[in-house]
């Protein structure tokens, strides 16, 4: 399924589709492959969950979503399952990860809450904290300033 | 504030997710809109231009193609705009974004395998001066990143 024409196909997309009338037709060009064959490769790729999602990407940043939080807590390794799982019920909750503690940084549980300003935001994980019962754990909570660098991940075809 | 169409509001929530996989997607957009088709790619075209879009595109779980992590860095003010433009030069850098905290520079690696992720780390940090905190995805608990916007004001 991942054949090189596919990991071509992705780097093609990650610089978006073209926007024009026939633009899985373009991309098959630059391929050398037909339109219906790039549509077929697409769905099969959705299908096998490869690709989770396929459509418009919003830079919400420029939307008036000013305010974009990674939200960073130190849990016991037992609980994190469970509180990762509250979590993600929210709706404001875009991301959740758990990712390894280091001796500089031992946070374990990543989330990401987008909103339209810092205030809204810090409430909203103010929320987070009560519902779930987080206040004693150390966190903290990192917005973001400059965006350097926003775009489809590159898959080299080596 | 921004100053969207309806029918732009209309292309930036609803068509996040099912983009259509047919020959003409965005004459089939139109149709479901109850517009013509170059309306939509007009709406489209300038919500590109103004940067409301990243792209139309693929979103990607972690680790399903090669290896990635998250990486962060402690990089004084005055030396942030040069470290980022370097990291920025590595292809397989596609986010980078600066963030309020000692740890000021947080981007994600997409490496072909663990030791091209490890060179690409490396080169970094030889690039840069700078120490690379790794911080590989463990457990995925949720990712959509599409998003309900409430575009009532704009």
């Amino acid at each position: 399924m991942l054949d090189a024409l596919n990991l071509k196909l992705l780097a093609e997309l990650a610089e978006g589709l073209p926007i024009c009338s026939r633009p899985y037709a373009i991309i098959g060009e630059r391929l050398n492959i037909n339109e219906t064959e790039v549509i077929e490769r697409l769905k099969q790729l959705q299908n096998t969950g490869l690709i989770k999602r396929f459509g418009v990407i919003v830079k919400h940043a420029s939307i008036g979503y000013k305010a974009n939080a990674m939200c960073v807590w130190q849990i016991p390794e037992a609980q994190i399952d469970k509180i990762a799982q509250q979590l993600v019920q929210f709706s404001f909750v875009t991301l959740c990860y758990q990712r390894p503690a280091l001796p500089e940084w031992q946070y374990n549980l990543y989330c990401m809450i987008h909103g339209k300003d810092k205030k809204t935001v810090l409430n909203q994980l103010t929320l987070l904290n009560e519902t779930c019962q987080l206040q004693l754990f150390n966190q903290q909570v990192l917005f973001s300033r400059r965006c350097f660098k926003q775009r489809g991940a590159v898959y080299s075809q080596n | 504030m921004v100053q969207l169409t309806d029918l732009q509001k209309k292309l930036l929530n609803d068509f996040q997710r099912n983009f259509p996989l047919t020959p003409q997607p965005y004459a089939e957009i139109a149709t479901q809109l109850g517009v013509t088709e170059a309306d939509v790619l007009q709406a489209l075209q300038e919500l590109n231009a103004r940067q409301f879009i990243s792209r139309i595109g693929a979103i990607i779980p972690p680790n399903q193609i090669g290896v990635s992590t998250l990486a962060a860095m402690a990089v004084p003010e005055n030396e942030l705009e040069r470290v980022a433009t370097q990291i920025n030069q590595f292809n397989e850098v596609n986010h980078n974004y600066e963030r309020e905290n000692t740890l000021n520079l947080w981007f994600v690696i997409i490496a072909n395998d663990t030791t091209h992720l490890e060179n690409i780390i490396q080169s970094i940090e030889v690039k840069t001066g700078y120490d690379v905190l790794r911080f590989p995805l463990e457990k995925e608990f949720f990712i959509d990143l599409s998003f309900h916007l409430d575009l009532t004001n704009a």
